[in-house]
């Protein structure tokens, strides 16, 4: 169907405004986060109510036409590349917060709403929502709920699947449909498990309720977001958890004169039976990167630093940050700081949330990969990308949430040399493969999208990624939500094969087998 | 061990098969003590406690991976042994539950609400597919968005879609502390004062009323744990009748439990009382609420609906099904996903939802 009929279709129910056509409007939906992937998309469309959205699934559902959503555009896996004959629907305008209980500690959303709204909204009550991507200040919690989004204090607050009560939404067919709530563990599947992280292949949410925490006076607001990619269904309201905010909280940094004995390090904290609020690993490339405009203060001659923190009460806190201290001591950091000040520990923290940016003045580009790793292999994995930087003669430097063993290597390259790029996208392949060498995955957070589609035909067989699509097939038959995304055909993950052998005959011959 | 493993696999992998060939229904079963918790059974028995043994344990990754016939004593006892447990107490009833069995019924124990569900802790799992096909969803890491979350699907499954033959679950270290404290208030009293005290940050680790107690049990950091017990007040427990009441609560021992018929409430945590002769059991600071021989002409499941929650009839015979009904669309989608993962309905038909 051609995009004018499309358009034309959509507006006799929907607004002038609510529908873009022209090809200037439709431009800025051309990417999102990962901007190497673009394709301008047939029609853009901005629902303004629930009824109106599900309309345009009628509508698109009659029609035969794909339907992408979309959040905020902040994802980093092309989650939400648009299809060329299809209709992208941004939730944009669905942006109410439509409820706080603060005495039941939970919010419902609608699921444009950006992450840190939430929390700026809860914070009357003291209470919080507690995953923080990077991206909280713009990414929706929509968004959020289409990719399991994590951030820095998922190791002790759990990722957006921990945080979510329930969703409502639509199925591509238009038909109304809510996944778990306020009351928990209802009856029948858990299909609300399977719809967070879905990439929108399943369904549109148009409501979410999530639990809020408690939080204490001195706790910034660090980035937060669920992962279905927006594959199953498009959400149309989440209910999340609210917590309350820690009344206190403290960050020990420490440096260590090689990456290995900073992931032993790791272990050891865990071993010792310490959950921080966050465990977090720079490399010496990424701090060199970033110290020069965030003057974050850290140790430059370190060969990697953790950033740990302890939350809790005054009393709690200092207990921990004694423990931390002591277990780090004896696992041979060369210094080891706490930090007297608030001012201090948000400094400290700038830098680690300033690496992106900072790689972004290193390079004219940069790809971040995700894979989480077993914590125990940490080590391997840094000198195994110090050997393919040599490799493909590009450098990458390595952030790290070590707590939940999830990586982020920034691979830096220059998009107007193609070949730079092309190198860039083996480099990022391969460390993926390395990942699920080790017993890890290809994404811990940022999810599939278009960009992971080679790397699913190597974490998953055949007979799985059909269990895949059987899953996708029971929300969405006719094949029309966020297509072509998440789920590898059998042809690509074929072609995907041939060319990795033709490359070399085994992947990581250089490695140890284990 | 490895090879004896692979075998009892290979013949559990043979007789599934088998089983999808001749459109043999099968009763998937561990060690049985959870025979009265489904709609119905049917099918031949297929023993999977044989398929046992831990695959994976490494402390410092907090997480453990073991087969679905590993009896959960042995699980438990594995993690004491480095100071660490299951956060989400799952329930035993009677004789010792497989590791299976634990993740297909998908229980959780008076931590629910504050460290976790089940599913909340399940990383990854294996499946036997109804084709003998074995599949591996998620995996022994933290953070895992790697295709659909089919591994935290199976968790509450109870079989339907096919056996779950390896589970690996995060594990957390036991608390530094912990104290358990008892105060005389009324039940409406004891959930508005759970919720409050959640609210405020206190580390509670349960929240129960039964017979005008309630029960608040805090757990973590000695000092947090200490001025929590200051701010709360009540009786303070020792800790072998601490113990003795949570695990009595945990696995459905309490005398309530001797009743003919049971109702299983789950609601909004801050729920208010409900118009239920009778009565409840309190768990959940709230949000699960058992209620024991309700007048004859109770409607549980209408009373359940109207607070935002729904009903489980637990024990006893229910007008319409075990479980809560179900949605049209959910329904549908149920069916989809089951035609799809099990085409001739082998796997334990009926258990989860009539007809399916």
């Amino acid at each position: 169907m051609a995009e004018a009929d499309i358009a034309a279709a959509l507006r006799t129910f929907l607004p002038e405004d609510c529908v873009l056509s022209r090809e200037e409007e439709r431009r800025p939906y051309e990417c999102d986060g990962l901007t190497v992937f673009r394709q301008l998309p047939g029609v853009v469309v901005l629902p303004r109510t629930e009824q109106q959205l599900q309309q345009v699934l009628l509508t698109c559902s009659r029609l035969k036409v794909p339907v992408v959503a979309r959040g905020a555009g902040t994802g980093l896996s092309g989650g939400s590349t648009p299809h060329a004959q299809g209709v992208l629907l941004s939730c944009a305008r669905l942006n109410r917060i439509l409820e706080i209980d603060a005495h039941e500690r939970i919010a419902r959303l609608e699921p444009g709403v950006p992450n840190l709204r939430v929390s700026e909204a809860a914070a009357v009550h003291g209470l919080y929502y507690a995953p923080d991507p990077s991206s909280q200040v713009a990414c929706s919690i929509g968004g959020n709920v289409a990719e399991n989004s994590g951030g820095v204090h998922c190791l002790k607050y759990g990722l957006t699947v921990h945080n979510v009560l329930g969703v409502r939404g639509y199925t591509m067919e238009g038909e109304p449909l809510e996944l778990g709530g306020r009351a928990p563990d209802g009856p029948g599947l858990d299909l609300l498990a399977l719809a967070i992280g879905s990439e929108g292949l399943l369904m549109i949410v148009t409501e979410v309720t999530v639990r809020l925490i408690p939080r204490g006076p001195g706790l910034d607001l660090l980035a937060l977001a669920i992962g279905s990619e927006g594959l199953l269904m498009i959400v149309t309201e989440v209910t999340v958890r609210l917590i309350p905010r820690p009344p206190c909280a403290q960050l020990v940094m420490a440096s260590f004169a090689d990456v290995h004995s900073a992931g032993t390090a790791v272990a050891a904290v865990i071993a010792g039976g310490i959950i921080p609020a966050a465990l977090e690993m720079m490399d010496r490339k990424a701090t060199a990167a970033v110290e020069p405009f965030a003057h974050a203060g850290y140790d430059l001659s370190a060969a990697a630093i953790l950033l740990i923190e302890a939350d809790g009460t005054p009393e709690e806190v200092a207990d921990q940050v004694r423990e931390i201290e002591q277990v780090l001591r004896s696992a041979g950091a060369s210094t080891l700081r706490v930090s007297g000040s608030e001012a201090e520990r948000l400094r400290w923290w700038s830098g680690r949330k300033n690496a992106f940016p900072a790689a972004g003045r290193l390079s004219p580009d940069y790809y971040c990969m995700d894979g989480t790793i077993p914590r125990r292999h940490v080590g391997e994995v840094l000198q195994a990308i110090e050997r393919m930087e040599a490799r493909y003669a590009l450098h990458c430097m390595n952030v790290f949430h070590a707590g939940d063993g999830n990586l982020h290597p920034v691979i830096l390259f220059d998009a107007n040399d193609h070949d730079s790029w092309e190198r860039a996208e083996r480099f990022g392949a391969e460390i993926l493969e390395l990942c699920v060498q080790l017993g890890g995955t290809i994404t811990g957070e940022h999810g599939v999208g278009v960009e992971k589609l080679n790397s699913m035909c190597v974490q998953f067989s055949p007979a799985e990624r059909a269990a895949f699509a059987a899953v996708k097939e029971a929300f969405d038959p006719a094949g029309l939500l966020n297509p072509g995304k998440l789920i590898p055909t059998l042809a690509r993950c074929a072609e995907y094969g041939r060319m990795r052998v033709h490359h070399g005959a085994l992947p990581h011959a250089d490695l140890p087998r284990f | 061990m490895a090879a004896t493993a692979d075998a009892v696999l290979a013949e559990l992998r043979e007789r599934v098969s088998a089983a999808h060939r001749t459109r043999q229904a099968l009763r998937l079963k561990g060690s049985g003590t959870k025979d009265f918790y489904g709609e119905s059974l049917a099918g031949e028995v297929l023993e999977l406690r044989a398929h046992q043994g831990i695959v994976d344990y490494e402390p410092s990754e907090l997480v453990i991976t073991a087969r679905c016939g590993t009896p959960l004593s042995q699980i438990e006892a594995a993690l004491a042994a480095h100071g660490q447990f299951l956060a989400f107490e799952p329930p035993a009833f009677g004789a010792d539950p497989s590791l299976g069995g634990v993740i297909a019924a998908g229980l959780s124990g008076p931590r629910r609400v504050y460290a976790g569900a089940a599913r909340d802790f399940v990383l990854g799992a294996r499946l036997l597919t109804a084709n003998g096909e074995l599949l591996r969803f998620g995996g022994q890491v933290m953070k895992n968005v790697a295709g659909f979350d089919v591994s935290r699907l199976l968790c509450g499954s109870l079989g339907i879609l096919g056996v779950i033959t390896e589970v690996s679950l995060k594990v957390l270290p036991r608390p530094r502390a912990e104290q358990t404290v008892r105060l005389e208030l009324t039940a409406a009293a004891a959930v508005e004062s759970f919720n409050r005290w959640s609210a405020l940050g206190l580390p509670i680790s349960g929240g129960a009323w039964w017979q005008g107690s309630a029960w608040v049990r805090l757990s973590g950091a000695p000092p947090a744990v200490r001025s929590a017990r200051e701010g709360i007040g009540g009786e303070a427990i020792d800790a072998a009748s601490a113990q003795a009441w949570w695990d009595a609560l945990r696995h459905c021992q309490l005398p309530l439990f001797d009743s003919r018929l049971i109702w299983r409430l789950s609601l909004p945590g801050a729920a208010p009382p409900l118009s239920l002769p009778g009565e409840p059991l309190i768990d959940w600071g709230g949000a699960l609420r058992w209620y024991a021989d309700p007048a004859a002409d109770a409607d549980v499941r209408a009373v359940a609906s109207a607070a935002g929650g729904t009903a489980l009839c637990w024990r006893g015979a229910a007008p319409a099904g075990r479980f809560h009904p179900l949605p049209p669309v959910l329904a549908r989608l149920h069916r989809r996903l089951k035609e799809r993962f099990d085409p001739h309905g082998i796997f334990n038909p009926g258990r989860l939802l009539a007809g399916l």
